[in-house]
């Protein structure tokens, strides 16, 4: 028998798998969906303070090997989050759930990690690494040092529930961003979000597909990419962190794990094989364990030999 | 890795014909082999605007049809586009209605869900099936293809509207109800009902079926962003099911468990909204 649990910020996860914010995390029902089919826990779609209107389709499509999109975090606001999403979700609570709260200001978080916290998350997960709403706001905050750490302390003034900071792959040095915040007051990391942004052109229309223009690009394509960054932050800080970026399998995930993911997120996977892909996947982790001796998963956390 | 083809690209194809079906109503013909099935639907990009889910009416292979309401900016937009136009594909997306041999089946429709239970009746004749067509509508104005279906041979076509001004006045769902007491007159019986239409028209017609033991499927439609399955806009309370890859086409036997159908949908923020609301 393999131990899959992994305690994440002083959080029990029957398995190390999380969904990732942004997929199937509009409604409570959906979520819990998930969690019936197999994860080990899961992230809401980003929240808002006011309602959010995203951008208009098409805000995505998937090749063999990417994925790209630009939903532009449309969303109800913290109002249905707090009337709906998590009453619902606490109701029967299958699984932890982290909460994934989004602002335009920095002070915004502030008031948003107050709020929430009230819906009971078991962690809140700070997104200042979208990148297909630069258009609205600007360079994300997670690109700059003094930004990414400012947000981080607003938000650990206003909550006691562990934070996690939603990191941004797209700088030169994410090891450098993550210390900022693990002394501004981080618990630990999601690392990472969407690459990029991409731009993908209909050659027919010679226009660009997305309606955005440019997406952040997910999926297979992005994995060594990810697995780099997971690497660095984890060597930056030691800290916990939510391996995330093109994970499609059992073997990914214990690739992720090796380079210090303690929990591992997958979106982009339910693309390639359904919702239900997470039982299979969990399924993956555990033939490998079992063929590789490993009995509790906990064993190797950050083991890669580099 | 579950051997499918994962390209959803929107592939841009130009509109080779436009045909006008009432003052609100266009069919968009494109030559282009799509492979749906009767009930698929596809994600059409009006390039510059928007892209949005619609059902195919036609399909054989080479050419297919998109029927569409203007109903709102998308769509309107698409109304001022003209033969020779690029739109932007991605799909089949979603289940389909299951034709079994030989059936006796009733297709009832409502607004546009005559186009897409058209090409359920084209399918069902290849198959041997009698077909009983219902068709539902506030005023003769808003029935659509009945020229096309009249020219089947081996479909009935029951019309009702709720002014009269077409034929029989009143709701189809109790054509539908005089229809099943019909067929069962001359010792037949309806083997299954399909459904496209408003979701409450469907959750009526739904019922009847239920209530005289008739297998029942419905088209589940619902704010759809990405058509496959990710973005979790199209999921259905309480179950969490999504809408565009368990559905649209569903069986009644499960909808009807489903809290929100019949009840309410969501806008694009996630937000619900109740039928009988104001947008
Ligand atoms: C599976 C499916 C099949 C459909 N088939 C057809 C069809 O064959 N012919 C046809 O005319 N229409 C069809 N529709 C409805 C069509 O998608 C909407 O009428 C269209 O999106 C309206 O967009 P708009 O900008 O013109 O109007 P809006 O004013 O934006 O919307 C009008 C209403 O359409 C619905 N709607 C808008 N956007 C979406 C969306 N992204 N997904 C689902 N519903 C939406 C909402 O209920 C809204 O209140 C189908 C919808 C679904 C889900
Ligand atoms: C459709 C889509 C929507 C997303 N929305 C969000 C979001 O709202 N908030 C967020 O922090 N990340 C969002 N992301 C990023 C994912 O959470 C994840 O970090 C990224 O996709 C990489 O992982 P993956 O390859 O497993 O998808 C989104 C990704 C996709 C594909
Ligand atoms: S439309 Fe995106 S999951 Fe159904």
């Amino acid at each position: 028998m393999v131990d899959l649990g992994i305690k994440f910020c002083g959080v029990k996860f029957a398995n190390p798998t999380v969904l990732a914010s942004g997929i199937l995390g509009v409604t409570a029902s959906s979520l819990k969906n998930v969690i019936l089919n197999g994860a080990g826990g899961v992230t809401t779609k980003s929240i808002w303070l006011e309602e959010h209107k995203g951008h208009r389709n098409p805000t995505m499509f998937g090749t063999e090997n990417y994925f790209i999109n630009a939903v532009g975090l449309s969303d109800a606001g913290i109002e249905k989050a707090i009337s709906e999403t998590f009453p619902e979700y606490n109701d029967e609570k299958p699984a932890p759930i982290i909460a994934s709260i989004v602002a335009g200001k920095i002070d915004d978080f502030g008031l948003l990690a107050e709020k929430i916290s009230e819906c009971d998350p078991d962690i809140i997960e700070v997104n200042i690494s979208c990148p297909n709403v630069e258009s609205e706001f600007g360079k994300p905050f997670a690109c700059v040092v003094t930004d990414a750490a400012a947000v981080t302390k607003v938000v650990r003034a206003r909550t006691k529930k562990p934070v996690i900071i939603k990191l941004s792959p797209n700088v030169s040095n994410i090891g450098e961003i993550a210390k900022a915040c693990m002394a501004a007051g981080a618990d630990g990391f999601c690392a990472v979000n969407t690459f990029g942004p991409g731009l993908a052109i209909d050659i027919n229309t010679r226009m660009p597909i997305l309606t955005n223009k440019v997406g952040g690009i997910s999926g297979p394509g992005i994995k060594p990419l990810a697995v780099k960054c997971v690497y660095d932050v984890f060597k930056a800080t030691g800290a916990p962190i939510v391996g995330t970026g093109g994970v499609l399998t059992g073997e990914d995930v214990v690739e992720m794990m090796m380079v210090g993911a303690r929990l591992v997120g997958m979106g982009t996977m339910v693309y390639y094989r359904g919702v239900e892909g997470f039982k299979k996947v969990v399924v993956e982790v555990e033939e490998w364990c079992e063929k590789n001796g490993v009995k509790n998963l906990e064993e190797i956390i950050g083991t890669v030999k580099i | 890795m579950e051997g499918k083809k994962f390209d959803t690209k929107p592939v841009t194809i130009r509109i080779k014909k436009i045909i006008k079906e009432s003052d609100t109503v266009n069919t968009y013909v494109f030559e282009y082999p799509l492979g749906a099935k009767p009930g698929q639907f596809v994600m059409m990009w009006i390039p510059g605007v928007d892209e949005k889910p619609i059902s195919v009416a036609y399909d054989d292979g080479k050419e297919f049809w998109l029927t569409v309401c203007n109903v709102g900016p998308a769509t309107a937009a698409l109304f001022e586009m003209k033969e020779g136009d690029f739109v932007g594909i991605r799909g089949p997306f979603g289940t389909y209605y299951k034709i079994d041999d030989g059936d006796h089946l009733a297709l009832v429709a409502g607004g546009y869900g005559a186009a897409p239970m058209y090409f359920v009746a084209l399918e069902a004749l290849k198959k041997n099936c009698k077909v009983e067509f219902l068709i539902g509508a506030r005023s003769k104005d808003f029935v659509l293809y009945t020229k096309k279906i009249l020219g089947l041979h081996g479909v009935n076509l029951h019309i009702s509207t709720n002014d009269g001004s077409m034929g029989f006045t009143g709701l189809v769902t109790n054509l539908l109800e005089d229809v099943i007491l019909d067929v069962e007159k001359k010792d037949e019986k309806i083997d299954k009902v399909f459904t496209c239409g408003p979701e409450m028209m469907m959750k009526f017609v739904g019922d009847i079926a239920w209530k005289n033991g008739i297998d029942c499927y419905v088209s589940v439609e619902k704010y759809m962003k990405c058509g496959v399955g990710v973005c979790g806009q199209c999921a259905v309370d309480s179950t969490g099911v999504l809408a565009c890859r368990q559905g649209s086409v569903m069986k009644y036997n499960y909808v009807r468990k489903l809290s929100e159908f019949g009840k309410y949908h969501r806008d694009a923020q996630g937000k619900k909204i109740y039928f009988g609301d104001k947008k």
